[in-house]
């Protein structure tokens, strides 16, 4: 059985006065059918990015090369833009940080929810309103019926999120990507949000890409992770396997910096990783952590960092290995 | 929305009473009426006759509410040179201006729309050089200029068209041109950079991520956003172009009301030109209370409350 | 951000600098802005231009021997250089009074450059003064300057001008302060929301709470942040005063003869068009350059001065 989407080898360059920026280096991964497959990492790291190069909506200053992505079993590597066009809303769909930018002011809900459906199916605007007004219902929104009418700027970011989640729906999509869909919102909504997403994706039995910093979010949510820095996937592996047994030092540093409930005393500092990320402008080589790693060594700097596979769905980039963790050594 | 229209109403009526006060003070103290009216050579026996029969030696501010009175009741007064009622004299002859632009501003949203899409969806190619081009052009060209010089080319020359008078269709086309040519830069420039800005919007990612062709993004969801400014612009345009009639309106000889306002002051007909300027200006507010309410009902944000 | 790459890692490892991407060094505002004008091309021409044209002024009686008043009745109307029976004598020929066409143009520069700063000079003092007010108080004053705006807005400009002026009589100083009264809509519009912005930053916060005077806030603390933005707009409303005194004078209500003015050049040689061109055409593409040249140095400036990644 093939995987749902399958990345191999994506890279994406952005032009900038400075020089070039490799925003996404090498990265690959898959999803399988209806599971979560969380992409985690710092701001500015090439989460975003992978994800647009994905769905491909790259901004134009950016060049997308892979050795291969395939979705559903279709090569879609070189794929024209118009077969992306049929692709992109009907069977990959994408839900956006920001729900108070991301509907179009000057058109009602019920025309943009019935827009995807006209759209990419040969329905009715009937047909279109009754499904609209159901998917409303599913995530959670009263008097769905009224609600069509209203245009977003009446609508509360959650509210707006939710009617995002309901149109990414409407074509019954076999893979949703969600990036940091709670981070705009108030804390209170973002679990409501995150459980909505996860009640539907399980439902409809959708596959999901869920882009978050939030190492929390991940445990709660996600079946399998990649980590992600500086543009590159550190490590992958399933949210037990990363969560007990971190592989790559920067996946550990960020263990520290979380409080675990029970674990962490109160009043105890959390760690922090010394430094700043790089830029990755210009020449690139070896592995990019090792400016801020502990167990940093001269070969760090050299050729030849290439990501070990464990199997299949595990993971991670660095010489380092893992028997010989420092800190399992230490313990 | 009605208490928006209704407080813009109240603000309206201000201006033009402001205005009204403000074109009538202008003509009185830039220079004695009655020594401009009783014209060059007149005795002073003569020039303290005109001065007492048009009321001039009465207090400004009678004055002005004398004629506001009248003005209110439809009456504008009458030209001393031809003894005719102003509004008469005007309401001959604003269908000539109204139609110049009307048809000037249909020619400047005609091209700079084209253009200005164009230039935003391929930003620094040679389309966008070339909308760049004719907008700075447009911006440092005298228009008279532009007139005389069509006239030459494709009056005299070519003999394509009639230079001057207002007989014919025909008769309009380098008035229009000449006149909407200076407009279109303004357009263009706010398409442009509304559309670049509407295009890289987060709604135009979610349109694309819903998988829409790129052609309906383009007129449903950029262009509907980009264009809400525009109406706006388009009302204050069309004031400004019918208060610059009186030039081009002079290069082609168009009998409007901007060439009556230019014979008339060189005849000092006074009551005529304070009622042309009082009425472009009463023009351009109503214009631009219109190009606000239709902003507003383009505009569900302030539409919809 | 430049030497994260050079500190040595915790633990005392020396993290190597090589190959973790270039380390890129900001530049100043300053160098920002030269090497934008550097490379700005509607800038560059701009500026030669408008040089062009000021050095022309400046230097008038050198580039002609010429009088641009003394009228020759027995060589009115001699062809420019470019036409059959043109001679170097009279390179761009001359108008219907015999006068020397080159020199009129000449000295028509000195007329329309000092109109165009005057008339600048004027509406910047009274557009800074109601745009800042507005600005800085808000509220009641905000309103009332916005009306005012509104006001004048509405006023037709060219036939309040060509009126006023016919009225009082026309002269040089007539024409530039009714055109400096009535061009100040666009800096009272523009430094009204500017001011508004940097009266929303904290260093006017912190001045106010260290007591200074409104004044003092106002022009020690504000008006420097609004330089770049007046020179824009001072730049572009040279042009379009020069435009609209051409205006004024081609309607015979500005500047008065003989004085050579572009615009009374044009007015002068329309109706010999048909037959002489050149009488109309060379100030006319003097003009169009002049207030081209403005133009995009105002542009430019906009451009180079813009905030980083604004431009």
């Amino acid at each position: 059985m093939t995987a749902l989407l399958e990345v191999e080898g994506l890279r994406v360059d952005l032009s900038l006065p400075a020089g070039v920026l490799h925003a996404v280096q090498d990265v690959s991964f898959h999803v399988e059918k209806g599971e979560t497959f969380s992409l985690v990492g710092e701001s500015g790291c090439g989460k975003t990015m992978t994800a647009l190069a994905v769905m491909g909506l790259l901004p134009r200053s950016a060049t997308r090369s892979a050795e291969r992505i395939l979705f559903e079993g279709e090569d879609i590597t070189h794929a024209h833009e118009r077969r992306m066009t049929a692709i992109r809303g009907a069977r990959m769909t994408m839900i956006f940080q920001e729900p108070m930018t991301s509907l179009d002011p000057c058109y009602t809900i019920g025309d943009q929810l019935e827009e995807v459906l006209l759209e990419h199916r040969r329905v009715s605007r009937r047909e279109a309103r009754e499904r609209a007004v159901f998917l409303l219902e599913k995530v959670g929104i009263t008097a769905a019926a009224s609600r069509l009418k209203q245009y977003p700027h009446q609508l509360s970011g959650g509210l707006r999120q939710r009617v995002m989640i309901a149109m990414s729906l409407m074509c019954g999509p076999s893979l949703i990507i969600a990036d940091e869909p709670t981070t705009a919102l108030d804390v209170t909504i973002q679990a409501q949000i995150l459980s909505l997403l996860v009640s539907v994706q399980k439902e409809y039995e959708t596959g999901m890409i869920l882009i978050t910093h939030d190492l929390g979010v991940v445990a709660r949510t996600a079946d399998r992770l990649a980590v992600m820095y500086c543009g590159q996937v550190v490590e992958t592996g399933t949210v037990a396997e990363v969560f007990t047994r971190p592989l790559h030092p920067y996946t550990r540093g960020l263990m520290r910096c979380i409080p675990i409930p029970g674990k962490t005393r109160p009043g105890q500092k959390l760690d922090t990783i010394p430094g700043i990320v790089p830029t990755p402008i210009g020449d690139l080589r070896g592995c990019l952590f090792r400016n801020r790693c502990p167990h940093a060594r001269p070969a760090c700097a050299g050729e030849g960092i290439e990501e070990v596979r464990l199997t299949p769905g595990r993971s991670y980039r660095c010489i380092l290995q893992p028997e010989e963790n420092p800190e399992k050594a230490a313990a | 929305m009605l208490q928006y229209t209704l407080k813009r109403l109240v603000v309206t009526f201000f201006v033009i009473l402001v205005v009204s006060l403000v074109s009538f003070m202008l003509i009185r103290v830039s220079g004695d009426p009655a020594i401009a009216l009783a014209g060059e050579g007149a005795t002073q026996q003569e020039i303290e006759y005109v001065r007492h029969h048009y009321g001039f030696d009465r207090p400004l501010i009678i004055q002005y509410v004398d004629w506001a009175k009248k003005a209110l009741q439809g009456d504008l007064g009458e030209s001393p040179y031809f003894n005719e009622p102003v509004l008469k004299m005007i309401r001959e002859r604003i269908g000539v201006t109204m139609t110049l632009g009307v048809s000037a501003l249909l020619f400047a949203l005609f091209v700079s729309i084209p253009l200005g899409v164009l230039a935003s969806i391929r930003p620094n190619t040679w389309i966008d050089r070339v909308a760049l081009t004719i907008s700075v052009m447009g911006q440092a060209m005298p228009s008279f200029w532009f007139g005389l010089i069509m006239i030459i080319f494709f009056g005299v020359t070519l003999r394509w068209l009639p230079i001057s008078g207002s007989g014919s269709p025909a008769h309009y086309v380098m008035p229009t041109i000449a006149l909407g040519y200076y407009a279109t830069p303004a357009f263009m420039r706010l398409i442009r950079s509304g559309m670049l800005e509407v295009l890289s919007s987060d709604h135009i990612r979610t349109a694309r991520a819903k998988g829409l062709r790129w052609g309906k993004i383009l007129y449903k969801h950029a262009l509907r956003n980009a264009i809400i400014p525009v109406v706006a612009l388009a009302a204050v345009q069309l004031g400004f172009m019918l208060g610059g009639s009186i030039v081009i309106e002079s290069v082609f000889a168009l009998h409007g009301i901007g060439y009556l306002a230019w014979v008339s002051i060189g005849r000092s007909d006074l009551p005529v030109v304070q009622a042309i300027i009082l009425l472009l200006s009463m023009i351009y507010v109503v214009l631009t209370f219109l190009g606000d309410l239709l902003n507003a009902f383009l505009d569900p944000r302030i539409r919809v409350r | 951000m430049s030497d994260a790459a050079t500190h040595p890692g915790p633990n005392g490892a020396v993290a190597p600098d090589e190959g973790l991407g270039r380390q890129v060094v900001f530049p100043t505002p300053g160098q920002v802005m030269r090497m934008r004008m550097r490379h700005h091309k509607g800038f560059i021409f701009g500026a030669v231009f408008v040089l062009a044209i000021f050095l022309m002024a400046v230097f008038a009686p050198m580039l002609t021997s010429y009088n641009p008043y003394t009228q020759h009745l027995s060589h009115r109307l001699v062809p420019p250089v470019w036409d059959a029976k043109g001679t170097w004598k009279h390179p761009l020929g001359t108008d219907n009074l015999g006068r020397d066409y080159l020199s009129r143009l000449v000295y028509g520069s000195r007329v329309s450059l000092l109109i165009g700063f005057s008339c600048m000079l004027i509406a910047m003092v009274i557009g800074t003064l109601l745009g800042m007010s507005a600005g800085y108080f808000g509220g009641k004053v905000d309103m009332l300057v916005g009306f005012i705006i509104t006001v004048r807005l509405a006023l037709p400009a060219v036939l309040v001008a060509v009126a006023v002026v016919a009225l009082i009589g026309g002269s040089m100083q007539v024409v530039i302060l009714v055109l400096g009264c009535l061009i100040w809509d666009r800096f009272a519009v523009v430094l009204r929301t500017s001011t508004q912005q940097v009266c929303s930053m904290d260093y006017v916060d912190a001045a106010r709470a260290a007591g200074c005077s409104t004044l003092r806030i106002m022009f020690r603390e504000i008006l420097p942040n609004l330089f770049n933005n007046l020179m824009v707009i001072a730049t572009l409303e040279i042009g379009r005063a020069i435009l609209l005194e051409a205006a004024l004078s081609f309607l015979g209500m500005g500047v008065q003869p003989p004085t050579p003015s572009w615009g009374l050049m044009i007015s002068e040689g329309k109706e010999y068009m048909l037959f002489q061109p050149y009488l109309i055409t060379v100030p006319g593409v003097a003009l169009f350059i002049l207030v081209l040249g403005m133009n995009l140095l105002g542009d430019g400036l906009r451009d180079v001065t813009a905030p980083e990644g604004q431009a």
